[in-house]
């Protein structure tokens, strides 16, 4: 029996080690090309540990496409729409949750129905509302506005708020207070760990969205990160270097964060999908 | 799950909160998610060129069934879809079950490898993808020209353009079904193989009396899930081929794009964008009805 579960454990490893160095590969070959020129990439013996070329190779890129604006973009557009949604979904959530009201389940089915429904069939109506009416096109908002319907963050809210318990809330109207006063003061400091986990997932969702933004963002100034990276990628012009340092900073941070704080990703993105 | 009803006291006293509560995300909603999905049906039936006369019909759906272009992204967005689904999964619900293994060391180490994938955007990987697989200088076909094998000319081929499209997302999106699929794993009561052990279940019994079938309502979400956004592909086929050799990786996704955002023709990828959602709904009907049975 011992025997058998060593070598059982003997196989998995032997399996799962490759697959990770596998899984792991393009990571590693993007932080080592962002440090290298693009000569050395393609050199006949690419490189696979780090050079000195990264500085230079930033260099290049914040001439091509002003990147440090982008990323400035980018790190206001994903902070905006992070607070936002947090405020709005987890004041959505908690009314699903917490309170009994004419039509309850009328909204709550309206925006389950919708759940399923892929992003395209609302992009054109969106673009033209964003663009033509409104004339918000190459402005923070016009990539925030839309994405703030966020009908799975109501429901991780909803599911979060379940937990709190409805005496507490009660305790506080006994006590007199208001009922925005118990929302923020009582209901949501105890969902907190939900709430951080949903902004992880919220802010990662906007840093990485290509297609919304390069649809309303068309002045170079306005582009975010994403947007600027992938008009580089269609170009023979600028370097590959250049590409991978950009690709290396999206990434890192997240990176890093996710190392750090793995549990609270697993359970954000398990708690985000698994409803029952 | 239930809810507990509020006190009469406090819903007679407040009876205006909830509404206030959820107002702001309603009229988002609304807005922005609500009316478009109902505006966009109707622009489908609407020429909607400049200079266009004809106010309302089925010319842009009729086009649609006669468009040679729409055919080829329509087929190969299915072609993407049957053989990249089924490969991510299994490996997923793989990793999801080896993850799970008490028999596995290092156990946060193996979970970082596979789930750091997850947190790269898809441009950024789409870039990377790109630069390995190109043809004269990529890592992969120095690597397959060390082994002996040749080099192949990766991206200017259709079948192994495909071919990098479906290893990128395989790449990309197995760590997250894995992740949800783990969830899924770990809401399985140890007791339930503990008796099957006793009764000499092997592990590979176990696997497919037990942890399959008791999987199924969460194997059956990330099947929907990856067929929706399967649907949807864009920036890898954007990004990593440009769509091409020729249209050889045009995807329904980069179709519509160049309709309604490079040809400004809204009615017309309004009739594209439909029959995503069309393909949706059915293949998550089929779904449900094959494997939604019990639980």
């Amino acid at each position: 029996m011992q025997a058998q579960r060593r070598a059982a454990a003997f196989w998995l490893h032997l399996a799962l080690i490759p697959l990770a160095l596998l899984f792991l590969a393009p990571l590693w070959l993007m932080l080592v090309f962002s440090t290298h020129p693009e000569t050395a990439i393609f050199s006949p013996n690419p490189p696979l540990w780090f050079g000195g070329a990264f500085a230079e190779n930033f260099r290049g890129l914040q001439a091509d496409t002003n990147f440090l604006r982008t990323l400035g973009n980018s790190v206001v557009i994903s902070t905006l729409y992070t607070l936002l949604s947090m405020l709005l979904t987890s004041m959505g959530g908690y009314a699903f949750s917490k309170y009994a009201f004419p039509g309850k389940n009328l909204l709550f089915g309206l925006i389950l129905a919708t759940l399923t429904i892929p992003t395209f069939v609302t992009i054109i109506p969106q673009f033209i509302l964003v663009a033509r009416d409104l004339k918000l096109s190459n402005t923070y908002w016009a990539v925030v506005l839309p994405t703030l319907a966020n009908t799975i963050g109501i429901f991780y809210m909803r599911q979060a708020f379940q937990t709190v318990p409805n005496d507490l809330l009660n305790a506080a109207r006994i006590d007199g207070a208001n009922e925005w006063r118990i929302f923020w003061q009582i209901a949501l400091p105890v969902v907190r760990p939900a709430l951080a986990a949903l902004a992880i997932l919220l802010f990662l969702a906007s840093w990485n969205d290509y297609l919304w933004p390069l649809i309303v963002l068309t002045q170079k100034d306005s582009y975010t990160m994403p947007v600027a990276l992938g008009t580089l990628v269609g170009l023979t012009r600028v370097s590959w270097g250049g590409i991978m340092v950009g690709t290396a900073i999206a990434t890192i941070p997240f990176l890093a964060l996710f190392l750090a704080l793995q549990r609270l990703f697993v359970a954000g993105i398990a708690g985000g999908a698994v409803k029952d | 799950m239930t809810t507990v009803p509020t006190p009469h006291r406090s819903r007679r006293r407040v009876p205006t909160a909830p509404y206030l509560f959820i107002l702001p995300y309603l009229l988002i909603f609304l807005a922005f998610w609500a009316w478009p999905i109902v505006s966009s049906f109707l622009m489908s039936f609407r020429d909607s060129r400049l200079g266009a006369t004809a106010p309302f019909g089925l010319a842009n759906w009729s086009r649609l069934v006669g468009d040679e272009f729409f055919r080829t992204a329509l087929r190969n967005t299915l072609l993407i879809l049957a053989l990249q689904v089924p490969i991510m999964l299994m490996l997923a619900t793989a990793l999801a079950v080896a993850l799970n293994s008490r028999l596995l060391k290092l156990r946060g180490l193996f979970r970082f490898a596979f789930f750091a994938p997850l947190v790269v955007g898809t441009v950024a990987y789409s870039a990377v993808f790109r630069l390995l697989f190109n043809t004269d200088f990529g890592m992969v076909n120095r690597g397959l020209t060390a082994l002996g094998l040749g080099p192949v000319d990766w991206l200017n081929q259709p079948g192994p353009a495909m071919a990098v499209i479906i290893l990128a997302m395989t790449w990309r999106w197995t760590g997250y079904n894995a992740i949800i699929l783990l969830a899924g794993l770990q809401g399985i009561s140890e007791e339930v193989y503990e008796a099957a052990a006793i009764d000499g279940a092997t592990p590979w019994q176990q696997f497919w009396k037990i942890t399959l079938p008791l999987l199924r309502p969460t194997l059956l979400f990330c099947v929907v899930l990856s067929i929706i956004g399967t649907l949807q592909l864009f920036t890898e086929p954007a990004l990593i081929t440009n769509s091409g050799p020729g249209n050889a990786t045009m995807t329904l996704g980069t179709y519509l794009y160049q309709q309604g955002f490079r040809s400004f023709n809204f009615g017309y990828a309004s009739a594209i964008a439909y029959t995503v959602a069309a393909l949706a709904a059915i293949f998550s009907a089929v779904q449900l009805r094959l494997f939604g049975r019990e639980s």
